[in-house]
């Protein structure tokens, strides 16, 4: 693993990474009288791969919620592709470009992988109700385009040997990769990832982490990462968030970020 | 099955995207069709027609239209009932107030104002769920019985609201004969179980099972949820309404608005449960389910009685379908909630296995 990352990262990184699509300034959200956030503000450069870490409860997932808007923060602002928003809105956030995957998978139980990968292409198809009752013409046409669409990123995942079995049969690992795929399915630019490796051994470790670099590197998509693996976390990343308590205690580089004396305070806790 | 699907090798997603990739899954269902369209005429009794395909195919319909609904979409309702009576009284009035209207628009009409009626009563459905749900439906369900009979333009200012259908005549030829009927509703419930195929295989098909199974998830791939539930609950009343136009005009002739009661609500969703939740084959053998099992209840208990010379007790019979319905529920609930469909699937998935267990 250690030995692929370097061979990404040798792609030149400065010339890899470009401006900031995403920022998030002055995030409050407080459910009743929990602060979740308070007032965290980062950003997001294009074709990076941006990690947010943190202990358990500190409020990592809520910030992936208020950027695809999820949950409405009480205060702040997200910037996307320089348009600012109050609050984001699932389907316009979708419609912009952002897709995720969640902690506890978020898949359609009683349906196929294949047609989970399809409904991540929701958005993408057109044809009215009475055509998709008649099947015919367009929606023929464009069920067909899709699934084609649909096989490039089962091949990319390899899980042909799965795509007709309901996703509930499947083992926790591929229904993992089977969620990127929906994800991937929508052709997002920016991609939230939250803890996609939790659960896994090693090697379904590796095979995740290589493919959420060859998306980075392939199709350029911008990805920001929820993850506890130190170790992986540390490896791909090119800048990392940290958050304690709903508050944002580190923000740099993964070098920068291991030597602040906050965030080990924080992860290794600190005599009071 | 008898038979496997080796050696058929799909070299387009077209040829594995058809309805039956299966070659001997197509020619069955050719068959099936063919043998209900000729060979049914030929050898069914008018008994067999009235008393047991009508009903059948009617129901099928509107489990169909419920399972749209319930099964794919995940939103339980208990209205099914007043959408096939919306569906009957508005296709009568078409038909009556609209000079020389062909009576196959009245029953699309008949069934698009059960759809805007649904959609009404479904937008409940955007704020509540699972059985408050069921709750709001539920007053649909009295309502709009109650609304027909007290509004008596609906059935022409006839006595406690019975409305008696109008002769179906299509391009000058009549539909008088129970023959005639039963071919004219299997024509439109095959026509409209393949359109609910396409749909649930269709983009509006997965987002509502996404809706179903994950809306959050759902809603994050850019669906549009309330619009989902909405299309569901139009679609689903569309094909209830459409049933119960020709629960009117084909099966019973004349009905009045309390026989759409919440007695046939829960059969309907009877079916759909027995049937398979989810599956468009289910709805037809979850109608077929019920609607033989009380026939061959009293079949068997009257042979019962003959045998052995007990007097049952008057209406013991009756007694012993709700007994015997309510054990069969609660049997699928607990043993196999997807029904009969599913055990169907399990019984394919055994069979290609066979001889072997692996």
């Amino acid at each position: 693993m250690s030995m692929s990352t370097d061979e990404v990262h040798a792609h030149n990184p400065a010339r890899r990474i470009g401006d900031t699509v995403l920022s998030v300034e002055n995030i409050s959200l407080a459910f009743g009288g929990v602060k979740a956030l308070t007032d965290i503000s980062f950003d997001v450069r294009a074709r990076e791969i941006r990690a947010i870490i943190g202990p358990n409860g500190a409020g990592k997932s809520s910030m992936l919620n208020c950027i695809n808007g999820v949950y409405r923060p009480q205060q702040g602002v997200i910037r996307l592709d320089g348009q600012s928003f109050r609050r984001m809105d699932p389907h316009k956030a979708a419609s912009m470009g952002i897709a995720r995957t969640f902690q506890n998978i978020a898949l359609f139980k009683g349906m196929s992988v294949l047609d989970n990968i399809m409904t991540g292409r929701n958005l993408k198809m057109s044809s009215n109700l009475l055509l998709q009752a008649l099947y015919v013409g367009p929606n023929r046409r464009e069920e067909l385009e899709h699934r084609e669409k649909v096989e490039h990123i089962i091949d990319f995942l390899q899980i042909e040997s799965v795509r007709k079995t309901p996703v509930g049969r499947l083992p926790y690992g591929v229904q993992k990769r089977v969620e990127l795929g929906r994800a991937l399915a929508a052709e997002p630019r920016l991609l939230l990832l939250d803890e996609p490796m939790a659960g896994m051994n090693m090697e379904e470790k590796q095979d995740m982490c290589r493919f959420i670099l060859d998306v980075n590197d392939e199709f350029g998509t911008t990805i920001v990462l929820i993850e506890h693996d130190m170790g992986v976390v540390m490896d791909i990343s090119d800048r990392v968030v940290v958050l304690d308590y709903g508050k944002k205690i580190g923000d740099g580089t993964p070098d920068e970020v291991r030597g602040n004396q906050a965030v080990i305070d924080a992860y290794l806790g600190v005599a009071h | 099955m008898l038979y496997r699907e080796s050696g058929q090798f799909k070299t387009s997603y077209a040829a594995d995207q058809q309805l039956f990739p299966i070659l001997q899954d197509r020619a069955a269902v050719l068959a099936l069709l063919a043998f209900a369209l000729v060979g049914v005429p030929l050898v069914a009794t008018d008994y067999w027609f009235t008393a047991i395909l009508m009903p059948f195919l009617v129901f099928s319909l509107a489990t169909l239209g419920l399972n749209i609904l319930t099964g794919y979409a995940g939103q339980l309702s208990l209205g099914t009932a007043a959408f096939m009576a919306v569906g009957a009284v508005a296709a009568y009035n078409f038909q009556l107030r609209v000079p020389g209207i062909p009576i196959l628009v009245s029953f699309m009409l008949g069934g698009l104002s059960a759809a805007a009626v649904g959609v009404l009563f479904g937008l409940p459905s955007l704020r509540i769920k699972g059985f408050y749900l069921a709750v709001a439906t539920l007053a649909a369900q009295f309502f709009i019985p109650w609304l027909l009979v007290k509004v008596s333009w609906f059935s022409n200012h006839s006595a406690s609201g019975v409305i008696t259908a109008q002769p179906v005549v299509i391009a000058g030829f009549a539909f008088d004969t129970p023959v005639r009927k039963y071919l004219l509703v299997l024509v439109i419930v095959a026509v409209m179980a393949l359109a609910a195929k396409n749909m649930v295989r269709s983009r509006v098909g997965r987002a509502w099972m996404a809706v179903r199974d994950m809306d959050v998830a759902a809603s994050v791939i850019g669906i549009r949820i309330m619009q989902t539930k909405l299309i569901a609950f139009a679609v689903s009343s569309f094909y209830c309404g459409v049933a119960g136009a020709l629960y009117a005009f084909a099966y019973l002739g004349s009905v009045e608005p309390d026989g759409f009661n919440l007695d046939l609500s829960f059969r309907i969703l009877f079916m759909v449960i027995i049937g398979g939740v989810g599956s468009i084959l289910g709805s037809f053998l979850g109608a077929a389910f019920i609607t033989l099992l009380p026939i061959l209840l009293e079949v068997i208990l009257t042979d019962v009685t003959a045998m052995t010379g007990i007097a049952l007790p008057p209406g013991f019979i009756s007694m012993a379908q709700l007994v015997v319905f309510g054990a069969l529920i609660i049997f699928f609930l607990i043993v196999e909630p997807h029904g009969l469909a599913r055990l169907w699937q399990i019984g394919k998935e055994k069979l290609r296995l066979w001889p072997f267990p692996h």
